[in-house]
């Protein structure tokens, strides 16, 4: 029963490292990227080529890796496509899910359809006895990870003058262009984050389990539903709702059935989003909608 | 007036519709059943279940604004439905369908104790989709989640479903479905002019579809629901209560694939998770993206045509149907946001502004669409 904490505590670690991204390309930009569980599997077939390099330190030479990789996709596709579609949300949907399919193929293609395996790190091999609970360092080096990233995110967005402007262009786009910021530069930049973001994502799923090239779908649903419980673009919203997804899920397994876990945490959703219609943290405006 | 220009009346005019629903009828019921053979006429059914589905979501997301990403729970509820009868009745009285002997289940679950009556399966088909749609649409709608909120929401619900049916392996059949069906309305399925039966039957349900589908496009309802779309708050400020029309529309589209799945059973023999997920459902919405969202008939035809790609290049060409579906939707998705009607219906304007040559059309609209943010 007490297992289930660290277990819950994962989950909701690799959640958020999926949905911090989606904060950003979703929550600041509006975009529905499908296509970000593509740069997820990207950041981990990274970590893959990179394994037999630097040996037994290749997940830190991955991660930043990753970061670029995984980045670069997303600026190419915010370049060649997805700039024509500010505004239109549910067409970046179906764009996006395009190119989902053929980044999917693509790696079927390099890698092959069968899943295969990153192997740890020696030094994130074995597990720590705590208070009952048995937790393996690779899902602790997860939780660490998760809040290493948030950390870097807060103090970016709050502390330095770019993290100011992209604020600024999500809260009123007309209003920051007006003050000089080159929004579309913005842009280009919140989505290079948001898909950097995934590949890192990506590097730390390797450690959970073997990938494959349909790794990003497995996670990239309740990813969104993360951002939707939390409030759009909210860093605290997604924290706290990644948090409450992964527990929830890993007690509510505990006590059914995988299947069931699910649909408890679906209706558990749509229950929130009764009181709170628009997440946990909602950004006052005065809009209308 | 000359037969060549009278004919061009017809194409472009104000029976243009007419013309063209009675010539595709015409196709469906008379020269393809003569022309097909029996393979290619079931696989012909096939594609129109999918219409039926795409039609739905031709209604609720073309006219209404609601990008569903979940249609493959209502095709599910309403194929399981229809499984469920046809198992218990192959399995007989006192018999046990024959996946739950294998899962050693020894009882049959109270959920299915009704499912013998084939009237209760029926209105099951119906009756479980626009529960399940009403529910989540009250909820969801009446705090105005909307937009992609409402997407992601729904997408959500058709991956819970999938992993549930999965999940549940003696009451559901797990991965496998439901299959192997020996006796449907007391026609062997298997039979040639069984197949004919089911071929026919879709097509009458299509068309009865498509014709309420446009009525209450051009009824008051829908001028109210074009309105929400395009103007939901607007709306709201002129007294209506848009949560109400957009789940009633969601009901109704939810119990077309509801019924476009429990067609599907006797024809294609099968219903199972794999029909039904994310990604399935998504495959869906395209359809009618390519198809064109703002037309019904658009929406249909998209069912179709890439139902019919799907299944006759994965099988010869899986990769390389992959990267073309993939291309397709971007090319389609940038150049053509108003799909094949669109396309038609600009080839249709441009022809009829030649006719009358020199009058100024009006400049086609943009299109446009609720922001969630």
């Amino acid at each position: 029963m007490l297992d289930q904490l660290p277990v819950g505590l994962s989950i909701a670690g690799a959640l958020l490292l999926i949905a911090l991204g989606l904060t950003f390309t979703f929550g600041q930009m509006g975009v529905i990227n499908m296509a970000h569980g593509e740069f997820i599997m990207a950041g981990a077939y990274t970590a893959y080529l990179l394994q037999d390099l630097a040996a037994g330190q290749a997940v830190l030479l991955a991660l930043p890796v990753a970061f670029g990789v995984a980045g670069l996709m997303g600026l190419v596709l915010e370049r060649l496509a997805i700039r024509r579609f500010y505004g239109r949300p549910l067409d970046t949907l179906l764009l996006t899910w395009g190119v989902s399919l053929v980044l999917q193929q693509l790696a079927r293609d390099l890698f092959g359809a069968p899943n295969v395996n990153v192997t740890a790190p020696g030094w994130l091999d074995g597990r720590l006895e705590l208070a009952g609970m048995t937790i393996p360092y690779t899902r602790l080096f997860i939780m660490a990870l998760a809040v290493a990233c948030v950390a870097a995110i807060w103090g970016y967005m709050n502390r330095s003058r770019q993290g100011r402007r992209m604020r600024a262009v999500m809260q009123n786009r007309e209003l920051a262009a007006c003050s000089g910021v080159v929004t579309e530069r913005v842009d280009q930049l919140t989505f290079f984050i948001g898909s950097g973001l995934a590949g890192v994502a990506g590097v730390a799923l390797t450690l959970i389990g073997p990938i494959g090239p349909t790794l990003g779908t497995n996670y990239i649903v309740d990813a969104f539903l993360v951002v939707v419980a939390g409030g759009l673009g909210r860093l605290r919203g997604a924290v706290l709702a990644a948090l409450a997804l992964g527990l929830l899920n890993s007690f509510v397994e505990f006590w059914t059935d995988a299947s069931f876990a699910k649909v408890v945490v679906f209706a558990a959703i749509v229950a929130f989003l009764q009181f709170r219609p628009q997440g946990m943290f909602v950004l006052r405006s005065r809009a209308l909608t | 007036m000359s037969a060549l220009t009278r004919g061009r009346a017809l194409l472009t005019g104000r029976y243009r519709g007419h013309v063209l629903f009675a010539s595709v009828a015409l196709l469906l019921l008379a020269i393809a059943p003569a022309a097909l053979d029996p393979f290619r006429l079931g696989l012909l059914a096939k594609y129109l279940c999918f219409a039926i589905a795409a039609l739905g979501i031709g209604l609720a997301w073309g006219q209404g604004g609601m990008m569903t990403l979940g249609q493959g729970v209502f095709f599910g509820l309403g194929g399981y439905s229809m499984g469920m009868y046809l198992k218990l009745n192959d399995a007989g009285a006192e018999g046990l369908p024959d996946f739950m002997v294998w899962s050693g289940v020894e009882e049959l679950p109270a959920l299915w104790e009704p499912f013998r009556s084939p009237f209760f399966a029926l209105a099951m088909v119906v009756v479980l989709p626009v529960a399940v749609a009403s529910v989540l649409g009250l909820l969801v709608f009446r705090q105005r989640v909307r937009g992609a909120y409402f997407a992601i929401l729904s997408q959500a619900l058709a991956a819970a479903f999938v992993i549930w049916l999965v999940g549940q392996q003696g009451l559901t059949g797990g991965t496998n479905g439901l299959t192997n069906f020996y006796d449907v309305f007391g026609m062997d399925p298997e039979d040639e002019s069984a197949q004919r039966a089911f071929y026919f039957t879709v097509v009458a349900v299509l068309g009865a579809l498509y014709l309420l589908a446009r009525q209450l496009v051009r009824s008051r309802f829908g001028r109210l629901l074009v309105a929400i779309r395009d103007g939901e708050d607007r709306v709201r400020f002129l007294g209506y209560n848009p949560a109400t029309v957009k789940t009633v529309t969601f009901a109704v589209s939810a119990a077309m694939a509801g019924i476009a799945g429990a067609l599907y059973v006797p024809v294609v023999g099968i219903i199972s998770p794999a029909l039904l997920g994310v990604v399935p459902s998504i495959e869906l919405l395209v359809a009618v993206a390519i198809g064109g969202r703002f037309s019904l008939a658009g929406a249909v035809l998209g069912g179709v045509l890439m139902n019919w790609a799907h299944t006759s290049l994965s099988e010869n060409w899986p990769e390389g149907w992959t990267y073309l579906q993939g291309g397709l939707f971007i090319l389609v998705i940038m150049l053509a946001p108003k799909g094949i009607a669109g396309l038609a219906r600009q080839a249709g304007d441009l022809l009829a502004r030649r006719r009358s040559a020199g009058a100024p059309a009006a400049p086609p609209a943009p299109v446009k669409e609720e922001v969630a943010v």
